[in-house]
């Protein structure tokens, strides 16, 4: 590179820029600022022509201004102009200028871009070097469009030289970046995988960062890379420190070079060849070997050097988990590392550690540093590694060490890291409850994580060790002691009270006998903390109250007096107010027998994937979850559930599921409602129910909504809609909800029946018929449902709701009204539904019918069958309009294809039939082929029109049995198409 | 209250750092200067507000002051106070630059620790503390003891801003009334909006304790004694209409301290005990009948892309017998301006390029004259589509005249325990009108 001289300096510019620096003030810098622009200008002035230098000087001069913050709007022409000289220093400062300040200027980029295809195509390597990092540095749209096809050959071409064939890597590689789909490597693949083995390092460098990032976008075409980057590397590895010169790093051959090789590597599965698999190993033994010899010198560079190509090394063993020779070495090197004076280090070593922990081979290898990880987490300065330690600690933790592991971690947590603190908390908590061995061990760390930082513990937390506890026998005595303890230190967090409240009210009983803790006591207990707690833990504390009452007789009185007095009973929330009232007027007017069926024992919980760990993964993020703790989660499910799938449909559920979350919810406050139509409040059918006297109790209790908080299992959203169709029906009549039902499984298939046709029998059992008729005119409609009672006994309490789940409200409205409550035996009632199709939908409607059938709570949902479909406006058109549209809506968005087998066989009149009553027009004579069958119609929402055109192609010829469709449906909207496919297929 | 009060130069750095309480921080000093010195855009608001404290700051050249408070303060009393503490450097040690306060910055301290006690305002009245704050330091044995409880006496006292047992020989005052007259005027002649914001500045050399009165032709009291008075004064004010209009309507006006409110409150007449030396003994501001002395006749005309020709004609609208002075047109030039001819036939003309304008002074004009000036300016073409904004034509002068039209009737001095009468003290009235932003569009 021409060095620039002395004489060459622009003293000019270098004037400018001292004036400005000693500029006092904003003001005078703006001053000298314009001075010099208007010097520019004048010299910028057509009618003189000014020589190289001068007009290098004055578009540096601008440069600098612009890069001072102000605006420039000329100078570009000229900056262009020096693109063309044949000197370094001015085409340097024209490409300069270029770089910095250029914008998609129409008429410039079309020079600029000329002036660079010439700079390519000339032979002077810095020129073309010159050329490529301007290409680079602008990265723009339009460079990409302009060079993307010419870079790869000259990075590839024999005469090139080495320093711009660097160029072209990164110039490539920066291209790439910014517009993928411009950079087609095709035909250049094998040749820039061969740049791998060039002679110039440099070039080998620059290459592997190209093909690393391609690699990943394809990693079959760069297949080859594998050997080749494997041979480079262990060329680098075996040479000695000399033998590389310009490479060697601190007495390190090509440490940069060596950390790229190994990371390409680590894009690809271990090498299947023997021969280079072999190599490869040995290549690891080596640096390995080599970071245990004493360093070459005491300068910080050379162990960077070395220690990056380590952990690089280290990275890759992990990845191809295969070696278990390897991965123990590389963990005991990393043991050396946990404690050495570099905090980097340190932190590295236990990153590294982390995912070493994960692979079976080195578990055991990993867990020999327990002592040194716990001494980090303890006495280390810095918190990023501390936070570290934790982590790794939680990876290594197993049933052997849990009890050790679970201590350290709570007495850390007194001292740690507010902003760990949280992650800390779920992590105990998980390890916890993944390694208990017993039952009593897992409440005594619980309560003591509550104990101890209260604050953090989520809600989760809390509602495991309840669900455990309530599953578990065994524990529930001790849990009771425990917690009836714990509450017994005078400042306790309100977490442990709710736990408290909620244990007590359970399993008080158990530890009634001991005369400390009669039940009084514990009474007592509970509510001398009542008055510090925010309202649902009140809410909670009131219903552990009521379960006292049943539980212990004796003290009805006090509690009854508890609740009568005005700060309960009047108080000015409405939740507490209601709670109060209900509880009294139950406790004074029910049996005892009542009593002890509505405030039964609760069942115990379904069994489902860890709530505590969803969360850990959901605060982590995607990715962040090491795929191991996945599989333990999954392994864990199928252990409990009896099959991994069904944690996992209950996650999707979850995800569908329309309800608020009732994350304070617990016991209190019942998840709105999630229609517009709201139920019949339960304030009002309780004074009902009441004014009856006790001639009903039983139905008049399971009347009371209330009351559902104390059935209900403590749930996390992801229950509601999880629970299968079986648990309703299996449960026992008190352990009915009010909540809608989940919709009936077959719900989906009486939906399928009803595509093609408008009125029939919806559902049938041996209580309850439901019939249809519907009838659609444009995007409105309206159906008439039939309830026929087809037993002898009236229905009480009929009641019926439509509801639109997830995003259907916004596509469908509907309206609907009450029915009358009551219906006789063998009578019918009508209800009619208006429809009105806003936008195009995928869900259907659900309708929950709810009645009671000889005191027992029937409760059942079914889908509405209302499908996109109904709005159908059949379209008659002729074969070439047909085919005209059909090429219209060529975009592959737009099509829908689905091949399926022929469910009863072919029968044309039958397939005719069910398409005209799909809503389209049947079009004959359109096809070629007269077996296809080709109709047309168009959707009508409000919103907007939606023209759909459809072939249904069966093959007839084929044997029964074996016979398929092929159904291809077109139209101006995918969800449309989508939704049309799957709901034809299912008719055929 | 006032929490604390800063001086930086201009680059940031701390020159005077005075804590009154203890709310404000050390970290308070460096948060104005990164937010506002140093800000990226240049900070217009003279107030500023930074994590729930508030920095009130004026400029004097490349000076900032700033006070500090995380009170709620009156924002008015802030900025009166440290236009005041200009006030009293200026009168201590001259400018107010960088050398100058760092040269000075004992007595900075200790003027400080006067003007301003746990961030109240206390007296700031610059001869009432020439009197006990010194350049030199007060020596003490110089000092006797009658005159130090003399200064207690008179700090407390009702007149805090003058001592007793003042002399001079010769009993003199001089009063300037110092007008800026604001203007901005459309194209076309019409006014857009004009004001003139004026001070009396008065300088006193008196004997004693007087007691002085000061009139002039404010329009309510020419009204009330034209009402109330004999026909003779109606007659007066008569003849002295033709010489020009007799009264004048004051917007809105402010006092020296000295002045008795309840006096002009109740007679709307001004009285006074004067400090010694020189005060300011009012502002005032008007909004009608403005003398406008000078009008901006522009003309534009864009040739082509490249080529601009401007014409301006400057006339002056006051009496032939008056001169202007320090005349000084401002004509703007586009950015993308590269060459400028200009041809002028009084006065000198330029082409500032560091302040994209051209510049024509005329050092004199008499009233009711013209005079012109035309310029060629040659454009480079840009790549930018943006239209000039044309900003207006500014003007500065100075004329020996108040636009405004106030007239000073008298000012009379009363001393009853020396003896000297009004006629024996000498008055000097002086008035002069100066451009405040006078500015015509083109």
């Amino acid at each position: 590179m021409p060095a620039v001289s002395k004489g060459d300096g622009m003293r000019g510019l270098a004037v400018f820029i001292s004036d400005i620096r000693n500029c006092k003030s904003k003001e005078a810098e703006i001053k000298r600022i314009n001075k010099e622009l208007a010097n520019i200008r004048s010299k910028f002035k057509g009618d003189k022509a000014l020589d190289g230098y001068s007009k290098k000087k004055y578009v540096c001069k601008l440069l600098f201004i612009f890069l001072l913050g102000h605006d420039i709007d000329f100078g570009h022409m000229e900056a262009v102009n020096l693109l063309s000289s044949n000197k370094y220093t001015e085409k340097q400062i024209g490409y300069l200028f270029i770089s910095v300040l250029v914008n998609s200027n129409s008429e410039l980029i079309r020079l600029i871009n000329n002036a660079i295809k010439n700079d390519l195509s000339s032979r002077n390597p810095t020129f073309m070097c010159l050329a490529l990092h301007c290409i680079a540095n602008v990265g723009s749209r339009e460079m990409a469009e302009a060079f993307a096809g010419e870079i790869p050959r000259i990075l590839v071409a024999g005469d090139t030289m080495d320093s711009v064939k660097q160029s072209a890597a990164l110039c490539l590689l920066r291209l790439y970046k910014t517009c993928p789909d411009l950079v087609l490597m095709g035909e250049w693949t094998s040749r820039v995988v061969h740049l791998l083995n060039d002679q110039h390092m440099g070039v080998v460098t620059a290459a592997i960062s190209l093909i690393t990032c391609l690699s990943q976008k394809n990693p079959d075409e760069f297949k080859t890379c594998v050997s080749l980057a494997v041979s480079r590397l262990s060329r680098i590895v075996s040479s000695a420190s000399t033998d590389l010169q310009d490479y060697t790093y601190y007495f390190v051959p090509a440490p940069w070079l060596s950390c790229k090789l190994l990371r390409l590597l680590q894009c690809y599965p271990p090498p299947e060849d023997g021969a280079v698999k072999g190599r490869l190993v040995e290549c690891l033994e080596t640096i390995l070997n080599k970071a245990q010899e004493p360093p070459k010198s005491k300068k910080v560079q050379h162990s960077n050097a070395k220690n990056a190509i380590l952990f690089e090394a280290i990275a890759l063993i992990i990845h191809y988990d295969s070696e278990p020779n390897l991965l123990v070495r590389a963990c005991n090197q990393l043991g050396q590392f946990l404690q050495h004076r570099e905090t980097n280090l340190r932190y590295l070593a236990l990153e590294s550690m982390c995912t070493l922990a994960s692979s079976e081979f080195s578990h055991e290898a990993v867990k020999t540093h327990i002592e040194t990880v716990i001494n980090a987490l303890k006495t280390e300065r810095d918190v990023s590694v501390r936070q570290r330690a934790a982590d790794l600690l939680y990876a290594m933790c197993d049933r052997s060490n849990a009890k050790q592991i679970v201590a350290e971690m709570l007495s850390y947590l007194e001292t740690a890291d507010y902003s760990i603190r949280e992650e800390m908390v779920l992590k105990v908590a998980i390890l916890a409850e993944k390694y208990a061995v017993d039952y009593s061990w897992y409440v005594d760390t619980i309560l003591n994580l509550i104990r101890i930082a209260g604050d953090y513990v989520s809600e989760e937390v809390w509602y495991r060790v309840i669900q455990i506890v309530i599953n578990r026998d065994d524990v529930q005595g001790y849990a009771a002691k425990t917690v009836f303890e714990a509450l017994q230190a005078p400042a306790c967090h309100e977490n442990m009270v709710k736990v408290g409240g909620y244990i007590l009210g359970e399993f008080g009983n158990l530890i009634a006998g001991d005369p400390r803790s009669s039940p009084l006591v514990q009474f007592n207990l509970l509510h001398s903390k009542f008055h510090l707690c925010s309202v649902p833990t009140r809410a909670l504390l009131l219903s552990a109250y009521i379960k006292f009452i049943n539980l212990f007789p004796e003290t009805k009185s006090t509690i009854q007096e508890v609740l009568r007095c005005d700060s309960q009973i009047r108080n000015s929330d409405v939740e507490l107010q209601q709670r109060a009232v209900e509880y009294l007027k139950l406790s004074s007017i029910a049996s005892t027998d009542v009593l002890a069926t509505v405030l039964e024992e609760m069942p115990p919980f379904p069994e489902r994937e860890s709530s505590i760990l969803a969360k850990l993964k959901k605060k982590k993020g995607p990715g962040a979850v090491s795929v191991n703790e996945l599989e333990d989660a999954k392994r864990e499910g199928g252990e409990l559930n009896g099959g991994g799938e069904r944690a996992d449909t209950s996650a999707m559920a979850a995800s569908n599921a329309s309800t608020p979350s009732p994350s304070a919810d617990l016991l209190g406050l019942r998840p709105a409602p999630a229609v517009g139509s709201a139920p019949p409040s339960t304030g009002s059918l309780l004074v009902d129910v009441f004014s009856e006297g006790s001639a009903a109790p039983s139905a008049g209790v399971n009347d009371d909504g209330f009351l559902r908080d104390l059935e209900q299992p403590p749930e996390t959203s992801d229950t509601l809609l999880a629970e299968g169709p079986g648990d309703s029906d299996s449960a026992p009549p008190p352990a009915v909800s009010e909540e809608p039902a989940p919709p009936l499984p077959e719900a989906e298939e009486l939906l399928n029946k009803f595509v093609c046709k408008n009125n029939g029998v919806l559902f049938e059992n041996q209580l309850l018929q439901i019939g249809i008729k519907s009838e659609y005119r444009q995007n409105l409609g309206r159906m008439y449902l039939f309830y026929g009672n087809k037993t002898s006994v009236q229905f009480v309490s009929f009641s019926t709701t439509v509801s639109c789940p997830g995003e259907l409200p916004t596509q469908l409205n509907l309206q609907t009204k009450t029915v009358e409550p009551l219906i006789e035996g063998g009578a019918q009632v009508q209800q009619v539904v208006n429809i009105e199709c806003l936008t195009d939908f995928v869900d259907a409607p659900l309708l929950n019918i709810k009645f009671r059938y000889g005191g027992a709570l029937q409760n059942l949902t079914l889908k509405l069958p209302v499908t996109i479909n109904k709005f159908f406006q059949p379209t008659e058109m002729l074969s070439q309009e047909f085919f005209q549209r059909w090429k219209q809506l060529s975009q592959p968005q737009q099509e829908a294809q689905k091949i399926f087998k022929a469910g009863h066989g072919i029968d044309t009149e039958v397939v005719k039939a069910k398409l005209l009553g799909l809503g389209t027009a049947l079009l004959e004579n359109v096809d070629p082929n007269p077996e296809n069958f080709v109709c047309a119609g168009v959707i009508q929402t409000k919103a907007q029109q939606v023209g759909c055109l459809l072939r249904l192609e069966p093959n007839a010829q084929a044997q029964p049995g074996e016979q398929m469709y092929r159904l291809t449906l077109r139209s101006s909207k995918d969800t449309v198409s989508k939704r049309l496919c799957e709901l034809l297929s299912e008719q055929f | 209250m006032i929490g604390g009060l800063f001086i930086y130069n201009h680059k940031g750095e701390v020159l005077i750092s005075r804590v009154y309480r203890d709310d404000i921080g050390r970290n308070a000093v460096d948060a104005f200067r990164v937010n506002v010195i140093h800000a990226r855009q240049q900070v217009r608001s003279p107030v500023t507000n930074i994590a729930r404290t508030s920095f009130f700051h004026v400029k004097r050249a490349n000076i900032w002051l700033a006070a500090v408070t995380k009170q709620n303060v009156n924002a008015a009393m802030v900025f009166e106070f440290l236009y005041k503490m200009c006030d009293v450097m200026t009168a201590y040690f001259g400018k107010i630059s960088e050398e100058n306060i760092k040269n000075n910055f004992v007595l900075i301290y200790e003027l400080l620790d006067e003007i301003l006690d746990f961030g109240y305002p206390q007296n700031s009245e610059t001869g009432a503390l020439k009197t006990f704050i010194t350049q030199q330091g007060i020596k003490g044995q110089h000092q006797t003891k009658e005159e130090q409880s003399q200064i207690t006496s008179q700090v407390t006292g009702q007149i805090g801003w003058r001592r007793e047992g003042i002399k001079y020989r010769r009993n003199e005052l001089f009063l300037d009334v110092l007008e800026s007259v604001n203007l901005l005027m459309s194209p076309q002649g019409q006014v857009l909006s004009a004001h003139v914001s004026g001070r009396v500045v008065m300088k006193s050399y008196l004997s004693g304790m007087p007691e002085c009165k000061f009139g002039m032709n404010d329009k309510i009291v020419i009204d009330k004694q034209g009402k109330g008075g004999t026909t003779d004064e109606a007659g007066k004010s008569e003849l002295g209409g033709s010489s020009g209009k007799q009264s004048i309507a004051i917007d809105d006006c402010t006092f020296h301290q000295c002045v008795r409110l309840s006096k002009f409150d109740s007679e709307r007449s001004i009285s006074f005990i004067p400090p010694d030396g020189e005060y300011e003994l009012m502002r005032y501001r008007t909004t009608k009948d403005i003398i406008l002395p000078f009008r901006v006749i522009p003309l534009v005309r864009e040739v082509g892309r490249t080529k601009l020709e401007v014409k301006v004609v400057i006339k002056s609208n006051f009496k032939p017998s008056l001169l202007a002075q320090k005349i000084e047109v401002s004509i703007p030039t586009p950015l993308n301006t590269s060459g400028v001819q200009v041809i002028c036939m009084k006065g000198k003309a330029k082409y500032k390029a560091s302040e994209n304008a051209i510049v024509w002074k005329i050092k004199r004009m008499a009233g009711m004259k013209e005079s012109q000036i035309s310029a060629e300016i040659e454009l480079l073409p840009t790549n930018d589509k943006k239209k000039w904004a044309r900003p207006p034509i500014s003007m500065n002068f100075e004329v020996p005249f108040a636009p405004s039209g106030l007239k000073v009737r008298y000012l009379k001095v009363f001393e009853s325990k020396l003896n000297y009468s009004d006629h024996d003290v000498i008055k000097w009235v002086r008035y002069i009108g100066r451009s405040g932003i006078y500015e015509t569009r083109c």
